[in-house]
């Protein structure tokens, strides 16, 4: 691998904070530990953030209580000539499936369903794991929190689809959408559950690997 | 300035590493927990900003041109992103608007606009702008808000649902969209970040 000289010896990597630096997480530039502010980005500094876990939980408590109006309001009003009816995430899912599209329907149950409540359970997993010994190796944890971090805006889907369908759908009186209250809620969770990812330092995820080496 | 300039720590997992400038076209990976943290390519900084150009322009039309139109029983309606935040702003609606717009139209934009505030003067070998170093860290923040990509998945499935009640066709705005996906994805395998930080560094 060119471009990069390892600094340590060959097995124990040298971060940062052992070196008395602090690695800037959004331009990757290196200060001494005592600098508050990067001289290049102009990025907060901190070498491993105390308060991290704190706003992580705070996200994840706003993510779940959003989620839980999202999922009992209707998200799709569907009115046409003679009928109106009214949607939950769950319910219009279970509707397509039986109505035959049934790939769709896997791909809003997956988005809306499946991702935010498989993302409640993996932050909450992660930032108990941060402090504690925890049964899943670390290289796991950290494979889990990619993972994380990179799946979490696809549930947006469902809000996009809501907000197209009742935007096409305005035909008078012959058939009309309108978006139901759990869309808003659904997206406050999404947007919030982003927030909890985001807030979670992964050099702590390291940390603890590094301490797992050595206890070894 | 200089100080520890020959470092570079992972943003990730903090690992520390002396850095230079590998070959063009070849990358630099963490070796702990293998993010990239430098890729040089020819010419990467000139496609970056005409790539952000392009963008804004196709976002501008995107918001103006229909992008899906429907019919049933003789009623028609095609409606552009532009149109569909008039009907629903007022209301619950509001808010749910000001997210999906924000989403697909305002933050997309903003990033291209950032980078060719932050870059375009390095391209044309200008002095750096003041505060370009943080219009660049912005742009960079604010990409997992950028969901024009998702968006567009999101309009193949609408389309899929409606399909029963009324006859769906594509408008110009859609293709625009899909483009704006490419590009992306195009983009980012441009993008060094390295790179860019240590330009704007270099002529402040």
């Amino acid at each position: 691998m060119d471009g990069l000289v390892i600094s340590g010896t060959d097995n124990i990597t040298l971060t940062a904070r052992e070196a008395g630096l602090v690695g800037c997480t959004h331009c990757a530039r290196v200060w001494s530990i005592d600098t508050a502010v990067c001289g290049r980005c102009g990025a907060t500094l901190t070498s491993r953030d105390p308060k991290s876990l704190s706003r992580v939980w705070a996200w994840w408590i706003a993510g779940v209580l959003a989620y839980i109006p999202a999922n009992l309001y209707p998200i799709l009003r569907t009115k046409t000539l003679f009928s109106e009816e009214e949607s939950t995430i769950i319910g219009g899912a279970i509707d397509l499936f039986t109505n035959g599209d049934r790939g769709v329907a896997a791909i809003i149950l997956f988005a809306s369903v499946l991702i935010p409540v498989g993302k409640f359970i993996a932050v909450a997993f992660l930032a108990l794991g941060a402090k504690r010994a925890s049964n899943l190796p670390g290289h796991h944890r950290h494979v889990l929190f990619e993972i994380v971090e990179y799946i979490g805006r696809w549930s947006m889907i469902d809000v996009f689809v809501v907000a197209i369908t009742s935007a096409l759908v305005q035909l008078g009186s012959v058939a009309s959408i309108q978006p139901g209250p759990a869309a808003l809620a659904f997206a406050l969770s999404v947007i919030f559950t982003m927030l909890a990812a985001q807030s979670f330092d992964s050099r702590m995820i390291w940390d603890r690997i590094e301490e797992e080496k050595v206890s070894e | 300035m200089s100080e520890f300039e020959h470092l570079i720590a992972c943003p990730r997992c903090d690992a520390l590493y002396r850095a230079a400038r590998p070959k063009t076209g070849e990358r630099a990976v963490c070796h702990r927990c293998h993010s990239v943290l430098i890729a040089p390519r020819v010419g990467a900084s000139v496609r970056m900003v005409a790539l952000s150009i392009s963008v804004s322009i196709l976002l501008i039309g995107a918001l103006f041109l229909p992008f899906l139109h429907i019919e049933r029983s003789g009623l028609g309606n095609s409606s552009s992103v532009f149109d569909v935040a008039l009907i629903f702003a007022h209301g619950i609606g509001l808010p749910l608007v000001l997210a999906v717009a924000s989403l697909i139209i305002v933050i997309p934009l903003l990033r291209a606009l950032l980078v060719i505030y932050a870059v375009g003067p390095v391209v044309l070998n200008r002095n750096v702008r003041p505060h370009a170093a943080r219009a660049f860290r912005w742009s960079e923040t604010l990409r997992p808000w950028a969901m024009a990509e998702i968006f567009v998945l999101g309009c193949a499935i609408a389309l899929v649902k409606i399909v029963d009640l009324a006859t769906v066709d594509f408008g110009p705005a859609l293709w625009m969209f899909s483009a704006l996906v490419l590009i992306n994805v195009f983009q980012d395998s441009f993008l060094c970040k390295w790179t860019v930080w240590s330009s704007l560094e270099q002529t402040t």
